[in-house]
């Protein structure tokens, strides 16, 4: 069944989902991109954040209000996570991204069985006055929940890039990205930066956990979901780009969207990795990595 | 292991509460009914509901002097909502718990695997709300307490219904998994019988975000009803973006098989996005519903659940943990022991009063007449749990037997 007004539909409701993708995999292009820390516990910190923002509703709290509310609770969460995972971990030598892989994903099943312990495995939603609704974009009703995903994504990613590219500290964590020996023998201190990073990054994750609740119904195992999807938004941007990311989930978001409404359901997972194998077949350091 | 401690942990409470109630009792051995429930995991939120029922009934016939004349205990262990645990666990159940009956746990996936055991050892089951799990055993001591009846009584009340208020299309979308993949076949199979035209068809994989796209396709194939075969997350993010998007003003009934808006937690919220819905369930507190011990159940299992932290309500399992216990009560009562070949005899060939209503068997051990119920919400408000305990909530449309009102359609029309 093709239509055009369907295709627009899809293009238009795919940048959207596209944007909500970037938002959540933001986190993980500082984290894994820029700091190459394999933070497989990425998504388990979204649905913590979530459920942060739900727990919050309770007092009337917005979620967007919440998730800013949660960032500097989960900017500690990040630096303490960071700091254990280097001393245990990074310190010790050439294979710490296997052993850390394994850190990390303990980390993800913690904070799955203490949601389930504490909060049950039912599903959980929020609400606010832009759920439930939606506005004409282009003569295409576009729910508002996916608009307001669409704002922050937008904000966020522009956020980032301004920051690691004007400030000082921003500069830094670049750095230490490009060349951590170099940054050591400036007499700057490697660690702190990354620390430091790895703490926005996941304060970063405590708003886009915020965005999942908003847009999805949220249960302790979602994180699973999300593993693959983040991965490849932030390889298929080319690691560590704050733009890339944001163009690599509209990418995807779009291509999943039109495999939805015109060929079925059934294929929307496999575009994710179909897409990354092409980007990562064409261009090895991916769309924006250099 | 963990699970034995809290098995016996069961025991020892049950008796507690239930062992002073006659001396007589205690001259001879408790009758043990042994079962794995998924207490953790998945099926977790059904399974602690199904077990508060069935611990209802034990409490119950204890108070009343027992089963023949003997205390009834529970020998409950968890099986974590896997497939894989059961065997083993009904194996102990068997060899070293020495258990006189079989319960089986609540749902499909942990049922299924120990049909070939209690058949090779031609035991009585009770079964618990599964779903066709005897369809290829043909274990003639098997018999499930769920109101599904015949596999397709469930499309069947469905799209009669819509054809009685003149739909002649339908479309069709469930998740990529095997329940709701049955469903769709048989539903499809059912419109097909029936001379139904399916317009649009759509499986969608289990991890799907945005049910909008999925939405506009369906308006766009502008189907007469709408037959749905979700899980809980899909079921609350398709209503989500029929409520933004619209599902078009063709669609005369929508529903069918959508899982979890039987459970207090969903329906609280969902609230108003539930109403014009049209889907399946087990039980309701329509008037239609009410039979002997129907109201003095609820009042027991309603204050239990609150303290178990356990769905509120308990409609949808709880009362057929209690039902189940009930035939087994009336059977070996007949059998006047716990023969099971008696028992099952008499369960097979007698029609059997409970507080859901009267329960008779097919020979496949399903019931012989469908009794899963259509219902429709109506006038659902937000953020209240409480309303869903009064009639009028859920009217049921079918089967007609227990009607409470009439279908309000178009579907947009039934949401206001």
């Amino acid at each position: 069944m093709f239509s055009l007004e369907l295709l627009l539909d899809a293009v238009v409701l795919g940048v959207m989902v596209g944007c909500f993708y970037a938002a959540v995999s933001i986190g993980l292009s500082i984290s894994f991109g820029l700091l190459d820390v394999p933070n497989v516990a990425h998504p388990a910190l979204l649905v913590l954040a979530s459920y942060g923002a739900w727990l919050l509703g309770d007092f009337d709290i917005d979620p967007i209000v919440a998730g800013f509310i949660m960032m500097p609770a989960f900017f500690l969460l990040g630096v303490m996570l960071y700091r254990t995972y280097h001393e245990t971990f990074e310190k010790r030598g050439s294979d710490a991204g296997v052993r850390g892989l394994a850190f990390f994903f303990g980390i993800a099943f913690i904070i799955e069985v203490v949601i389930i312990m504490r909060f049950g495995v039912d599903q959980r939603t929020v609400q606010a006055f832009y759920i439930g609704k939606s506005i004409e974009i282009l003569e295409v009703r576009i729910p508002m929940r996916m608009v307001a995903a669409f704002v922050v994504a937008i904000l966020l990613s522009l956020a980032l890039t301004l920051y690691l590219s004007k400030t000082f500290l921003g500069r830094a964590i670049r750095a230490v990205a490009q060349d951590e020996a170099a940054l050591r023998l400036m007499g700057a201190n490697p660690v702190a930066i990354k620390q430091w990073a790895f703490g926005i990054a996941t304060a970063v994750v405590a708003l886009a956990g915020a965005l999942l609740i908003i847009v999805q119904p949220v249960e302790p195992t979602l994180d699973r979901a999300y593993i693959g999807r983040t991965f490849c938004v932030v390889v298929m941007a080319g690691l560590g780009s704050m733009s890339g990311t944001l163009v690599a989930g509209i990418i995807l978001g779009v291509a999943e969207t039109i495999v939805l409404t015109m060929f079925g359901a059934s294929w929307a997972p496999a575009i994710s990795f179909t897409l990354l194998l092409l980007v990562l077949g064409i261009r090895p350091q991916g769309l924006f990595g250099r | 292991m963990n699970s034995a401690r809290i098995g016996r942990r069961t025991i020892i409470a049950g008796a507690l509460a239930t062992g002073a109630a006659l001396p007589a009792m205690a001259q001879q051995g408790p009758i043990k009914i042994g079962m794995s429930m998924p207490l953790t995991g998945g099926l977790a939120a059904g399974g602690k509901s199904a077990l508060i029922g069935i611990e209802v009934w034990r409490d119950d016939i204890n108070e009343k002097g027992g089963l023949l004349g003997r205390k009834v205990e529970l020998i409950v262990y968890d099986d974590k909502s896997s497939a894989a645990e059961t065997p083993a666990i009904y194996s102990k159940l068997l060899d070293v718990d020495k258990v006189d009956l079989l319960f089986a746990p609540y749902a499909t996936v942990p049922t299924a695997p120990i049909m070939p055991l209690v058949k090779q050892r031609d035991l009585l089951l009770m079964g618990n709300f599964s779903f066709q799990v005897n369809r290829t055993v043909k274990h003639d001591k098997w018999f499930n307490n769920a109101p599904w009846g015949p596999a397709d009584s469930w499309a069947r009340g469905f799209i009669d219904l819509g054809m009685k208020s003149g739909a002649k299309t339908m479309a069709l979308i469930g998740a990529d998994q095997e329940f709701a993949q049955n469903l769709m076949k048989i539903a499809k199979d059912v419109a097909n019988e029936k001379g139904v035209k399916v317009v649009y068809e759509q499986s969608y994989p289990p991890a799907t975000v945005e049910f909008s796209a999925m939405v506009r396709a369906i308006r766009a194939a502008r189907a007469d009803m709408v037959f749905v075969c979700s899980y809980p997350p899909d079921s609350v993010g398709l209503l989500r973006a029929i409520n933004e998007i619209g599902i078009g003003d063709s669609v005369k009934l929508f529903g069918g098989g959508m899982v979890g808006l039987q459970f207090a937690a969903v329906m609280e919220s969902m609230g108003s996005l539930l109403n014009g819905v049209v889907n399946y369930n087990s039980w309701l507190p329509e008037k239609s519903m009410e039979f002997a011990g129907t109201k003095e159940f609820f009042a027991k299992y309603q204050k239990r659940a609150v303290e178990a932290k356990v769905d509120p309500l308990g409609y949808y399992l709880a009362p057929f943990g209690y039902a189940m216990g009930q035939m087994v009560e009336q059977a070996a009562n007949s059998a006047k022991s716990l023969d099971q070949k008696k028992m099952a005899d008499f369960l097979r060939s007698n029609e059997m009063a409970t507080i859901v209503g009267p329960i008779a068997f097919g020979p496949d051990g399903e019931r012989k007449e469908s009794a899963t119920l259509m219902a429709q919400f109506r006038g659902v408000v937000d953020k209240n749990v409480e309303q869903f305990r009064n009639p009028g909530k859920q009217i049921i449309l079918f089967p007609e037997k227990w009607k409470t009102g009439e279908l309000v359609a178009p579907f947009d029309k039934a949401r206001k």
